[in-house]
This record gives C-alpha cells, sequence and structure tokens, in this order.
C-alpha cells in the first residue's frame, strides 16, 4: 500500500505490519531472508522518509502500561504507547514528561529513535537522557535490555538511532514532578534576530523558550521574532490535554499557501499584541501542541505535500550562519508560517542525536520542483558554519551532508555491521544516507 | 462502581473502551484468547485506574465452553452492570465466496459465537433484573457489498437478533446497545490503505461508551456513519449492484 510520513513526501509502496505482540513481530521478521528493509514506525510523526521502507511494522497495537511507582515517577511501558496517553493518565496526578516535542501524537519507541526534544532542551537535554532504561529488539531475534550503563554503546546507538538498531519493544521513563500543569506565559516581542539572541540569552534559566520568527521579514527587521517564556503554574491545577475537535478533511488546493498568503499571515501574527510584563496563563495543550487540536493540518499544503528543514547551529557560529539562511530564503521568496527558532543546551552521548550548543531554526516550505536545489544551498550555509541536519524532518540530505556533520556515524555503522542490523533495519532515510 | 464483562478484549476498540471504564475506576472481567496478553492489558489497565481486573482465556468458536465460562466471570463479579461483546475477524471474501467452509468459520466467529453468548447474557440479566447488553457489529451490516458480504451478513444477523433481543429484556429493565463503527485503525484493518474516513480506535471507543452512557439503541461510530449509510441503503438495487463496492 502507499505509505508517507506527516510531510506526505516522499510516498512509498511499503507492505504494512500491525503486530499484537512481540513474539508476532519475531514471527514476522522471520525468515529474515525474504526481507532487507524492515523499519518500526510509531504515529507517523516524521516528516520524510525515516518510517518508510519495504516492510513496516506499525508499533500501536504494543501499547500497555507495565509498571508505575508513585514515588519516583518511573514508568515502564511498551513502545506503542503514545505520549499523548502518558499526559493523559499522569498529568493529572501531577507527573509531567521530562520532554515534550510539538505534537502529543508521538509515540515513545518514536520519541527514543529520534532523541526529540523540547521547549526546556536547554534546561532539560532531549527525551533520551530521561530514558533509565529500554529493550531492543536486535536482529538475531534477541531481545537485548540496555541503559546508559548497561550496554551503553547499544543505547547511545538506540537513542536518536532512527530505527536503524533494532525495534524498541518497552523503556522505562522518569517523569517529573510539576507544581501545576498550566504554563504561566511571558512574550517578548525583539525586532531583530540579533535582539531575539541576545533575548534568549538573557532568559536562559526560563523553564520554556521558544521563538516564533517570522522568515519572510528582510532588512533591519531580519529575524524579527516572537519570545514567548514559559513556567509551570504553581497552583496544584492539573488537566490533562483533551483531543482536538477540528479537522482538515482533505488536501487544500496547493496555491492557497503563497508568498503574498504566507508574508500577510506573518505580518499579522507579528503584530500580535504583547505587553512584556503581562504573564497569561495557558492550559498545557495548547503551550506544548498549538496545532494537535487541528487534526490533518499537514493537508493544508496540498497533496504534493511539504518538507521541513530543521538545522542546528553551532553557537559561535549561530547568529551568522541563521542569518546567512534568513538571507538565502527571504531573497529566494520561499518563506513558510511558522518559522521556528530555539537555543539548545548541550549535546549528549547519544551517537546521531540531533541537538547540540547552539540554537536550532525550523522552516516548513511546501514541495515544489524548484525546493530541492534550494535547499541543498541551505545545507551548504549549515556545514559551513558546522551545523547538522534534524534526521527525523529529513526527506532529501545526502549522504556527504550527513557524513560531514554526524562525525559518529561510523561508530553507528560499526554497530550495525557487528549486530547484523545493517541486514534487516533499512529504512528509505538509511538508504539515502548510506548507512 | 460498575462490573464490566468484555469479550474480545484485546481487539484494539475493546482495549480502548476498557481503558475508559478504567479511568473512572470500574472493576473489569477480560474474555479473549490470549492469556499472556490479558496479562499485560490487566496492568495496563490497573495502572490507569480500574478497581480491580481479572481474566480469562476464551476462544468464541468453542461454544460448548461459553456457560461455563460466563458463569465463572458472574461468580467473579457478583453481578454484571454491562456485557460489551467486540470480538469479531475480516474474512478473506474472495476464499469465503468460492468456499463454504471458509464462510462458515466466519459466521461461526462473527455471528454465531455472539448469539450463543447473548442467549446466555441475556438470561443471567434478566435473573438480575438489570445491566446493559453492547455489541460491536458494523456498518457492513447495513447492506451487502460484492467485496464483503460474508462479514457484511454476519454482523447484520447479529444487528437483527440484538432488535429482537433488545425488545424481550426491555420488559426485565435490561438495555441493549448496537454498536456500528465505520472504518476503524486496527490491527484488523492494517493493511488496508486509510483515507479521511478512518478513526481511530480511541475516537470509537469515546462513542461507545457515551452511547452506552445514554441508553442510545443504535450508536453510529463516530455519527457521521448513520448518515453515510442512510444514503448507501437508499441507492436502488439496480444502480447499487453495478457499483464495485
Ligand atoms: C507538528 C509536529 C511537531 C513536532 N515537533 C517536534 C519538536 O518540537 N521536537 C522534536 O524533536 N521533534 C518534533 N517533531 C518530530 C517528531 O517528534 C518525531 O519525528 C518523532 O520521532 C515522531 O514519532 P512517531 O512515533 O510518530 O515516529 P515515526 O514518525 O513513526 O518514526 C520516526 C522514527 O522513529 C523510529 N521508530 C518509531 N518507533 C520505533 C520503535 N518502536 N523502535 C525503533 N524505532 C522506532 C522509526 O523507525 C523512524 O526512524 C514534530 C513533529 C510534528 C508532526
Ligand atoms: N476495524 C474496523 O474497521 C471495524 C469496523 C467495524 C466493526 N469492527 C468490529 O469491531 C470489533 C473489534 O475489532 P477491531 O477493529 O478492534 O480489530 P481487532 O483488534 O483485530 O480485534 C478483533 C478481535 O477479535 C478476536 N477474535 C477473533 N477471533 C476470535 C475467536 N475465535 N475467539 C476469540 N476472539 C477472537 C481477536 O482475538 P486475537 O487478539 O486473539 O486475535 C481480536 O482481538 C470487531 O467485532 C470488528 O468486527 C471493526
Amino acid at each position: 500500500m502507499k505509505l508517507h510520513s506527516w510531510g506526505r513526501y516522499p510516498v512509498t509502496e511499503s507492505r504494512l505490519h500491525v503486530p499484537r505482540s512481540r513474539d508476532a513481530i519475531d514471527r514476522l521478521l522471520r525468515p529474515a531472508a525474504d526481507k532487507a528493509a524492515v523499519i518500526a514506525r510509531g504515529l507517523g510523526r516524521s516528516y520524510g522518509d525515516s518510517a518508510l521502507a519495504d516492510d513496516v511494522v506499525q508499533m500501536l497495537a504494543l501499547d500497555n502500561l507495565q509498571s508505575f511507582d508513585e514515588d519516583t515517577g518511573h514508568v515502564r511501558c511498551a513502545a506503542g504507547v503514545s505520549l499523548a496517553t502518558l499526559l493523559q493518565v499522569f498529568l493529572p496526578r501531577g507527573w509531567m514528561l521530562p520532554a515534550v516535542p510539538g505534537t502529543r501524537f508521538v509515540t515513545v519507541g518514536g520519541a527514543i529513535a529520534s532523541d526529540v526534544h523540547g521547549k526546556n532542551h536547554h534546561g532539560a537535554g532531549t527525551f533520551g537522557d530521561h530514558v533509565l532504561a529500554l529493550s531492543l529488539l536486535q536482529a538475531s531475534g534477541e531481545i537485548v535490555q540496555c541503559s546508559p550503563t548497561l550496554n551503553a554503546d547499544l543505547f547511545n546507538a538506540t537513542c536518536g538511532g532512527m530505527g536503524l538498531t533494532g525495534i524498541i519493544v518497552d523503556a522505562t521513563l522518569a517523569l517529573r514532578r510539576v507544581p501545576g500543569s498550566a504554563i504561566v506565559q511571558q512574550t517578548v516581542r525583539t525586532a531583530n534576530l540579533q535582539e531575539v539572541f541576545s533575548r534568549f540569552e538573557e532568559h536562559s534559566g526560563a523553564t520554556y523558550s521558544v521563538a516564533w520568527l517570522d522568515c519572510l521579514a528582510r532588512g533591519d527587521a531580519l529575524g524579527r521574532s516572537l519570545l514567548y517564556l514559559g513556567e509551570h503554574a504553581e497552583d496544584g491545577g492539573y488537566l490533562a490535554p483533551r483531543s482536538g475537535a477540528l479537522s482538515v478533511p482533505c488536501n487544500a488546493p496547493a496555491f492557497l499557501l503563497n508568498r503574498y498568503s504566507m508574508g500577510a499571515f506573518n505580518a499579522l501574527y507579528y503584530q500580535r499584541r504583547t505587553d512584556p510584563l503581562a504573564r497569561q496563563r495557558i492550559e498545557a495543550d495548547s503551550y506544548f501542541f498549538p496545532l494537535d487540536g487541528i487534526s490533518h493540518w499537514n493537508r493544508l499544503y496540498g497533496a504534493k505535500g511539504f518538507l521541513q528543514y530543521q538545522c542546528v547551529i553551532p553557537q559561535d557560529a549561530a547568529l551568522s550562519g541563521i542569518t546567512r539562511l534568513l538571507q538565502a530564503t527571504s531573497a529566494a521568496g520561499k518563506g513558510s508560517f511558522l518559522s521556528v527558532l530555539k537555543k539548545f543546551g548541550a549535546a549528549n552521548a547519544h551517537w546521531l542525536s540531533f541537538p547540540l550548543h547552539g540554537y536550532t531554526l525550523a522552516m516548513d516550505f511546501k514541495f515544489e520542483r524548484s525546493l530541492l536545489p534550494f535547499l541543498e544551498e541551505l545545507d551548504g550555509i549549515v556545514l559551513d558554519h558546522g551545523g547538522r541536519l534534524y534526521l527525523a524532518k529529513d526527506a532529501r540530505m545526502s549522504a556527504e551532508t550527513f557524513r560531514r556533520s554526524y562525525p559518529r556515524w561510523e561508530d553507528f555503522q560499526a554497530l550495525r555491521l557487528a549486530s547484523g542490523a545493517d541486514g534487516l533495519f533499512n529504512s528509505r532515510q538509511s538508504q539515502r544516507l548510506g548507512l | 462502581m460498575k462490573n464490566i464483562l468484555v469479550i474480545g478484549a484485546n481487539s484494539a476498540i475493546a482495549k480502548a473502551v476498557s481503558r475508559l471504564y478504567a479511568e473512572e475506576h470500574c472493576r473489569l472481567y477480560l474474555l479473549a484468547r490470549d492469556s499472556a496478553l490479558l496479562a499485560q492489558l490487566k496492568q495496563d489497565l490497573e495502572i490507569r485506574g480500574a478497581a480491580e481486573v481479572d481474566f480469562a482465556p476464551l476462544d468464541v468458536t468453542h461454544f460448548s465452553l461459553h456457560e461455563a465460562v460466563l458463569e465463572q466471570a458472574l461468580d467473579t463479579l457478583g453481578s454484571i452492570d454491562l456485557a460489551i461483546l467486540c470480538h469479531g475477524s475480516l474474512p478473506d471474501q474472495a476464499r469465503c465466496a468460492e468456499h463454504f467452509d471458509a464462510a462458515l468459520e466466519q459466521f461461526n466467529v462473527n455471528a454465531l459465537s455472539t448469539i450463543s453468548l447473548l442467549t446466555l447474557l441475556g438470561n443471567q440479566m434478566i435473573a438480575q433484573g438489570r445491566g446493559c447488553i453492547a455489541v460491536v457489529t458494523s456498518v457492513a451490516g447495513d447492506r451487502g457489498r460484492p467485496s464483503n458480504y460474508v462479514y457484511g451478513a454476519a454482523k447484520g444477523m447479529v444487528s437483527q437478533y440484538l432488535q429482537g433481543l433488545r425488545g424481550r429484556l426491555y420488559r426485565h429493565g435490561v438495555h441493549v446497545v448496537d454498536i456500528r463503527p465505520g472504518f476503524v485503525d486496527t490491527p484488523m484493518t492494517g493493511h488496508l490503505p486509510k483515507g479521511a474516513l478512518w478513526s481511530s480506535p480511541e475516537r470509537i471507543a469515546r462513542c461507545i461508551v457515551e452511547g452506552i452512557g445514554r441508553k442510545r439503541h443504535t450508536v453510529y461510530a463516530p455519527g457521521y456513519w448513520r448518515l453515510i449509510m442512510a444514503v448507501v441503503r437508499a441507492i436502488p438495487d439496480t444502480l447499487f449492484k453495478r457499483v464495485p463496492l
């Protein structure tokens, strides 16, 4: 059947398997001889081709909570459990996930495989930094336990390893106590990139921080942003995120999104009334997952789909690198609705983890033929500044770009060879990246 | 506190329903084929808040076991406030069209097993003088289509049966709900391409729990399927037989 992920590009012909148990996964991997490209899949919220292959093993039926310790907040669950479920069950009891991406409709397996980050990365690190242990089904059929201390290489390769070391079956996570689920938000309007950078540095003690950036602004206003800072409300009120009621039922005509409509949207958004001293109380769902209220919003980009370009540039080169990226984007008139800028904390020990100390920029682009050469141009800028691209969003980077920017790729590949993963667990992405 | 019996408890839809009742601290008794999976589900439901969860294995096509298994369930729960039947299988229609044996197997799983269980449950509930029986049938039972008529006929048989049973049990204070889901993204339909009309099992579960709570008779899940099926039923046969559905 035809399969694609969130960006709806690319579309592949795949066999989709939905096993109900560990044994069922094992049965479908054997005999392995007739399969050479098998990859795990969660909720398909990665944008590109990382969860696409000839044979796709969707983990959603393995979705049980296995144990919970009320005192420590340690929860063990199957890999197909969604973050939405964990929030729904545990947030009302005062426990928050230590890191959440911009959508709660991702699985624990997917969050580990992409080592996802949230608005608190500068303080709390990635999702994988809070994984205490995991079980991995390897190519041999064996299920191996690993943790930061047990089989540490396998653990460090698997967190951020995009499903290429095997299938994560279950994991133990450390939840975090919070004083309230709502967020008290402060909005800071900044006139340009220089200013938003200084505000990020000034507010590096904030628990959550993220900036929405108008990537169509030029000249003196280049990089003008609204910086959102957030702290947990200390009111002891806990409300689980609710399911959204709105849905985009079908693909919108792609011409609705053009440089004029997006320019108008961005300009209006930037002019939103903000008072730097005012603090606004917002429920967790609209703070962390503003787009989850509208299901299938990806259909707004039309039938051809879209790509998200997310890069990180190391701290010292970040201002000049991101300035060049924005100049190139604005000159090409390619802008996007929601461009997001965020300061990252230090990198961790996971071999292919994306974040590193510096700034990350994410921009959405509707798919069109002229897009691919343009993104190549952006790749050049990112590499020149010592940065790299996020594999969870990637659908087109070259093997060379990948190798130049992920220094531990050779260790990763050696581990894949040694465990037999290279002969079984391969995605469209890994084949493209030469893994 | 509600005592709930779930049959076909390992189905994706049943799991989602049980989880909603677990959040309401209900007491659950689960029946399904695979006890190892039931043991895992028990853990899950208890973490989510279920008062207590018990389970036993049951292959619904073993008709002779039905009576003993249901008695055991009733003994354990004391009384049954709600019994919900979720087991089912999606046949290979082409095979069923070739071989009656294959069709019979499907009628056993999707219709006759349910009717056997309903006979026993109906009598248990009459003795109790209260309770609710909810059965997951399908929109496929509303009209036979070339691509899926063995499944449709089995589900349709159960729907008809429920209409009669409802009238009989009504006098005894027992309510009967027929739940007809549309397309649901579950392991049963894992191999099929998905489009805009597909729902998650969680969404269906919310419709089911709400429908049961409001004492509805027939619940289309989600509700828009009521309209779709009204249109499908209204198409004249001369036209319908030409449409490759
Ligand atoms: C609106 C939106 C906002 C987002 N915001 C953020 C953000 O703020 N920060 C961020 O970091 N990411 C963000 N993402 C990306 C998303 O968090 C990641 O792509 C995540 O991996 C998706 O999880 P999934 O369960 O959908 O996995 P899929 O997309 O199905 O798979 C992603 C990868 O994980 C692997 N995988 C999945 N399950 C398993 C398993 N059980 N075992 C081994 N490998 C597995 C797959 O093989 C694949 O390589 C966002 C995505 C969307 C759509
Ligand atoms: N998915 C849809 O689109 C859809 C639409 C309309 C109606 N429905 C109905 O919804 C119900 C739940 O299905 P689902 O979608 O949740 O799919 P599912 O996860 O595949 O559930 C079907 C369940 O039926 C069980 N089963 C099959 N044969 C059995 C037997 N002989 N004895 C005991 N249990 C048996 C299976 O048990 P095992 O786990 O042991 O295999 C499985 O758990 C079914 O009645 C189905 O017909 C589904």
